[in-house]
C-alpha cells in the first residue's frame, strides 16, 4: 500500500519543530508501524536527509520505550497495543498518518519523537520500593499471598512505563501511572509497613514534576496497552486520603 | 581427563576443598572490608539490567560509593524486562526430588558439559535465595489458591522448579531490582546516569580504572574513574541482525573491553531458540519469541508428507509428525532448547516445514484446550497468545502456533575466573555478558537466575577481594590514559560521519546477519566458516567505505549510536566464525555437521576440545590467539547427553 506520513520533525528541545510530510509507497501489511518508520529512515539515509528519530528497543510491547502518537491516540488505533505491535494491516493504502511525540509539560521533546520521561524514575525513587537490603529475605514462601490480591497486584505491576496515560490525558496527569505503581505495592503484605508513607511521596513528587490533575475522564485506561483499569486510580485515592487525615501508629 | 594444558595467562582461581562447601569456604576466608572502609571505594556498573541493576543496588547497600550507567532513558528499559517464561530455583517446593545438585547437575548437562563445575555449583546453591529476595521485594510471582508461590516446567528438567509471574517475569523481577536501585538512588548510594553508551574502558598501570562515554543526548565525551568496573552489558545475538534481543542490544561494551586485553571465551556458542515467530519478509527487524513454557502444554509438528499445503486442521492425526515426542519420548516436547531447534531446522530441510517459505511448525494447543479448557489455558498464556495474534493476525485458539528458531541467547562472553573477574585485573563482567555457567547450551529461566545470582550475591562478595588491595578511592581522570582513550573514540565516531557513502549501516548489519545465520549458526561446517570469516571480511572492508552515518557528533544521533554498534559487530561476526572452525567437534548449540552419531546428535569430543576458549585480541585484521581453560568434572560423569 502506498500511505503519507506527516511527521513531527524537531532538531533539539529549543529549537521550534513543525509537521513534515512524507511519501511512503510499497508498504507491506505484514510490517509493523515501526519497521514502516524503519524503511522510511533508510531511504532517507540513501537519500542523504536525516532520519526520523524515535525511541524503540524490545518491539514486543514490554520495554515501554515507543512513544509515538498516531493520528491523535498514544500507541495508535488499536487497543492493548504498544505503537512496536502495531501492524500496518490496520491501515489501508491511501491512507494518510499523523505521528507526533507524547505531549506533556512534564515530557520535554529531545529529538523529533524522542521525549524526556525521566520524571516517571523520580517518581518511582520518591518511595515505589519495599525497603530490604539484600540478604535479609525470609524463605519466599513463608508469606503467603492471598490469590485474588496476587492477581490485582500482578495487573497493576504489568504497567510498562511508556507514559501513554499522561500524552492521553487533557491535563497530563500521570494519576494511572502512580495508582499502578502504588496499588502493585500495596495490595501485597510486603509492601504494608510503608504503604501510606510512600503514596504521600510519590503523590507529592508527582506534583513536583509538573504532571495535572485527574478529572475522571478514562482517557488513560483506553489507551494503556496493559489496559489497567483507573479503579487502581480509586484504590489509590483511598490511600491516600487514609494517610492524609490519620496517623500511622 | 583431557590432556589440554591450561594457559599460563588463565588462572580460574577455583577455591579447594568438596564442591558443595567451595563457597562456603571463600567468603569465609575472604578479606572482609569494615563498611567505613567501603566508602572509600568506588565501583562502575555498566549496564542496569537484571544482573547490573542488583549488583549496582546491592553494591550500594553494602557501603560502596557506585556510579551506575545505562544507554537507555530509563534503566527499567534494559533488555531482561522481556524475558517471559521464569526463573529456576532448587527450592524443591513441589517435593518432586529437586536439589541444589540437582539444579547442578541439569545445569551441566545442559550445557553439554562446557563450563566450570565450581561456578555451576554455586549459582544453584544461591537460586533459592534469590527467589526469597524477590518475592521479599514484592515481585508479584504467579501463586496457588492457598497463596504459595506457583511453579512449571522447562526445558531439560524433570522436576519443575520455575518459578515465574504470568508471561512477564522479566519485567517483574527486572521492576523489583530497579526499585532496590531507586532506593540507592534516592538515599545517594548509587549516582544513575541514564542515556550514555559505554564506548572504551580504560587502563592505568594494567588495571581498569574507569570508562569513556558518550552523553547520547547531546554528544558529550566524558571519562569517568573508579577502583573497580562492572559490565553487565548482556549478549551479542543482534551480530544475527534478527534475533529476538531489544533493537538498541549490542556487543560494543565487551568487544571494546576485549581489544583493551579481556579475553573473549567461547564466542561461537551461541543459544538459538527453538520457539520464536517465523519472519514475515525482508523488512523484519527483529523477531519475537514464544516463550518456551508453551511446550509444557503445546504439542510440536509438522505434516509427515513433504510439501503438504493443507490447512494445519485439516491434516489428519495419523498423517502429523510430533517429531519431538518421537525422538525424544522421555523429554518430548521438553527436550533442550538447541535440541528442539535442530529437529525444527531438520524438518523444515526435508520439505516438511509451515508457512511463508516452508520454514515453520506448528505449537498445536488443541489438545492442552480438549484437556483443559479454554479458560485454563488463558490463565497460563494468555498474554502470549494475544501478542502472537497481534502479530501474525492469527488466532492461536483456533489454528496452532507457527514457530520457528531465532538466536536468542550468546553463552559465549568474556572469561572470568571464580571471581566473576577477566584478564583485565579490576574488570569484573557479569550477567549475559560474561560466558561462566551456561557451557555450550543454556536450559531455559536460567539466564534471570544467572543474571540475578552475579548481582545480589556473587559479585558482591567477591569484588571486596579485589578492593581489600586499595589504599584510597580513585576518582580522579586525570592520567593521561583517560585522554588517549578519549582521543581514540572521537578518532573513530569522526571516521563513521566522514565515510560519506550511501548505505545505511542498516543494510551492512542485515548482511552480516544472513552469512552469520547461514554459516555459523544451527550448523556449521570447515568449509562454511572458511567461506563466512572471508565475506565478513569484505563486508567489514565495505562498510567503512560505503557506509553513509548522518548527523553529527554532538548531537542526540541515533543513526550514528547505531553504526558504531554495527562497526564492532563487523568484528564479532569474524571472531565466532574463527572459534567454530577451530571448534572441531560438536556440543550444545555448537554443531558442526562433520561431527555427528548416525541419527543425527551431536557428538563431543572430550579428548580434544573438554575446554573453554578464552580468545586474546592481536589486532583488528589479525587471527586472535587462543588460550585454553581445561574443564574438570569431579563432581559429574562426562557421559553423553541423552533426553531419549
Amino acid at each position: 500500500m502506498d500511505l503519507t506520513l506527516n511527521v513531527w520533525r524537531q532538531e533539539r528541545a529549543d529549537a521550534p519543530g513543525k509537521i513534515v510530510s512524507y511519501d511512503v509507497p510499497g508498504v507491506d501489511e505484514e510490517m509493523s508501524f515501526l519497521e514502516m518508520i524503519d524503511v522510511l529512515n533508510e531511504r532517507l539515509i540513501e537519500k542523504g536527509e536525516e532520519p526520523i528519530a524515535f525511541e524503540h528497543d524490545c518491539r514486543e510491547g514490554i520495554c515501554g520505550s515507543c512513544s509515538m502518537v498516531i493520528n491523535g491516540v498514544p500507541h495508535g488505533p488499536q487497543p492493548e497495543t504498544t505503537t512496536c505491535q502495531l501492524y500496518m494491516r490496520h491501515f489501508k493504502d491511501g491512507d494518510t498518518i499523523f505521528v507526533e511525540p507524547f505531549r506533556a509539560k512534564a515530557f520535554p521533546v529531545l529529538r523529533d519523537l524522542i521525549v524526556d520521561r525521566s520524571a516517571f524514575d523520580r517518581i518511582q525513587q520518591a518511595g515505589g520500593y519495599i525497603s530490604i537490603n539484600t540478604g535479609n529475605a525470609p524463605d519466599a514462601n513463608a508469606t503467603p499471598v492471598n490469590k485474588e490480591a496476587s492477581e490485582a497486584a500482578i495487573d497493576a505491576a504489568q504497567c510498562i512505563g511508556c507514559g501513554a496515560c499522561v500524552a492521553s490525558c487533557k491535563n497530563a496527569s500521570a494519576m494511572l501511572f502512580v495508582a499502578a505503581k502504588v496499588s502493585h505495592l500495596s495490595l501485597l503484605p510486603q509492601g504494608q509497613p510503608e504503604r501510606y508513607q510512600r503514596v504521600l511521596n510519590m503523590v507529592s513528587t508527582m506534583d513536583d514534576e509538573g504532571f495535572g490533575a485527574c478529572t475522571n475522564q478514562s482517557e488513560c485506561e483506553a489507551v494503556c496497552p496493559k489496559g489497567i483499569s483507573v479503579s487502581y486510580i480509586s484504590r489509590m485515592n483511598r490511600d491516600y486520603l487514609r494517610a492524609s487525615v490519620s496517623t500511622p501508629v | 581427563m583431557s590432556a589440554v594444558e591450561t594457559s599460563s595467562k588463565l588462572d580460574a582461581k577455583i577455591p579447594a576443598g568438596p564442591i558443595a562447601e567451595k563457597w562456603t569456604r571463600y567468603r569465609f576466608e575472604n578479606k572482609l572490608l569494615a563498611p567505613n572502609n567501603k566508602r572509600k571505594f568506588h565501583v562502575i556498573v555498566v549496564g542496569s539490567g537484571l544482573a547490573g541493576g542488583s549488583a549496582a543496588a546491592t553494591l550500594a547497600e553494602q557501603g560502596y560509593k557506585v556510579t551506575c550507567f545505562c544507554f537507555h532513558d530509563s534503566p527499567r528499559r534494559a533488555h531482561s524486562v522481556a524475558a517471559q517464561g521464569g526463573i529456576n530455583a532448587a527450592k524443591n517446593y513441589q517435593n518432586d526430588g529437586d536439589s541444589v545438585f540437582r539444579l547442578f547437575y541439569d545445569t551441566v548437562k545442559g550445557g553439554d558439559f562446557r563450563s566450570r563445575e565450581a561456578n555451576v555449583y554455586r549459582l544453584a546453591e544461591v537460586s533459592s535465595e534469590i527467589i526469597d529476595q524477590c518475592a521479599a521485594q514484592g515481585v508479584p510471582f504467579s501463586r496457588e489458591y492457598g497463596g504459595l508461590l506457583a511453579n512449571r516446567s522447562f526445558g531439560g528438567a524433570q522436576v519443575s522448579r520455575t518459578f515465574y509471574s504470568r508471561g512477564q517475569t522479566g519485567q517483574q523481577l527486572l521492576l523489583g531490582c530497579y526499585a532496590a536501585l531507586n532506593r540507592q538512588i534516592k538515599s545517594g548510594g548509587v549516582t544513575m546516569v541514564t542515556r550514555h553508551e559505554l564506548l572504551d574502558i580504560v587502563q592505568v598501570e594494567g588495571h581498569a580504572r574507569g570508562i569513556v562515554t558518550r552523553d547520547l543526548k547531546t554528544g558529550e565525551i566524558s571519562s569517568h574513574a573508579a577502583n573497580a568496573v562492572v559490565l553487565a552489558t548482556g549478549g551479542y545475538s543482534n551480530v544475527f541482525y534478527l534475533s529476538t534481543n531489544a533493537m538498541g542490544s549490542n556487543v560494543t561494551a565487551t568487544y571494546r573491553a576485549y581489544r583493551r586485553g579481556a579475553f573473549f571465551a567461547n564466542p561461537c556458542f551461541t543459544q538459538i531458540h527453538p520457539t520464536c515467530i517465523p519472519a514475515a519478509g525482508d523488512y523484519q527487524s527483529k523477531l519475537t519469541l514464544m516463550s518456551e513454557s508453551l511446550r509444557n502444554d503445546g504439542r510440536v509438528w509438522v505434516p509427515k508428507k513433504q510439501g503438504d499445503t493443507r490447512k494445519p486442521r485439516e491434516i489428519p492425526e495419523a498423517e502429523r509428525d510430533y517429531y519431538l515426542e518421537r525422538k525424544y519420548p522421555s523429554f518430548g516436547n521438553l527436550a533442550p532448547r538447541d535440541i528442539a531447534s535442530r529437529a525444527a531446522k531438520e524438518a523444515c530441510d526435508d520439505k516438511r516445514g509451515v508457512g511463508p517459505g516452508g520454514r515453520g511448525v506448528y505449537l498445536d494447543f488443541k489438545d492442552a484446550i480438549a484437556r483443559l479448557g479454554k479458560d485454563a489455558v488463558a490463565a497460563r498464556y494468555g498474554n502470549l497468545f494475544d501478542m502472537y495474534n497481534r502479530i501474525t493476525g492469527e488466532n492461536p485458539y483456533e489454528t496452532p502456533f507457527r514457530i520457528y528458531p531465532a538466536p536468542h541467547y550468546t553463552m559465549g562472553g568474556l572469561w572470568v575466573d571464580y571471581n566473576l573477574m577477566s584478564t583485565i585485573p579490576g574488570l569484573f563482567v557479569i550477567g549475559e555478558a560474561n560466558y561462566s555457567d551456561h557451557g555450550a547450551n543454556r536450559l531455559g529461566a536460567s539466564a534471570l537466575m544467572q543474571g540475578l545470582a552475579d548481582g545480589y550475591f556473587v559479585l558482591p562478595a567477591t569484588i571486596a577481594q579485589y578492593l581489600a588491595g586499595f589504599k584510597g578511592l580513585v576518582s580522579d581522570t586525570r592520567p593521561a590514559a583517560f585522554r588517549e582513550v578519549e582521543q581514540d573514540v572521537k578518532g573513530r565516531l569522526e571516521k563513521l560521519l566522514q565515510v560519506g557513502g550511501n548505505k545505511s549501516s542498516a543494510s551492512f548489519h542485515r548482511e552480516l546477519g544472513q552469512v552469520l545465520w547461514d554459516k555459523c549458526g544451527m550448523s556449521r561446517t570447515e568449509a562454511g566458516l572458511k567461506e563466512a570469516l572471508g565475506k565478513v571480511k569484505d563486508l567489514r572492508e565495505r562498510f567503512w567505505k560505503e557506509v553513509r552515518v548522518p548527523g553529527r557528533i554532538d548531537q542526540l544521533n541515533p543513526a550514528l549510536e547505531e553504526a558504531n554498534r554495527v562497526a564492532d559487530f563487523l568484528h564479532m561476526g569474524e571472531l565466532m566464525c574463527h572459534d567454530a572452525l577451530q571448534r572441531d567437534e560438536s556440543c550444545g548449540a555448537h554443531f558442526r555437521e562433520e561431527h555427528q552419531t548416525p541419527d543425527g546428535e551431536a557428538k563431543r569430543n572430550d579428548q580434544d576440545f573438554c575446554y573453554s576458549s578464552a580468545w586474546e585480541y592481536t589486532g583488528d585484521d589479525a587471527v586472535p590467539t587462543l588460550n585454553k581453560e581445561p574443564l574438570e568434572y569431579e563432581n559429574v560423569k562426562l557421559a553423553v547427553r541423552s533426553y531419549k
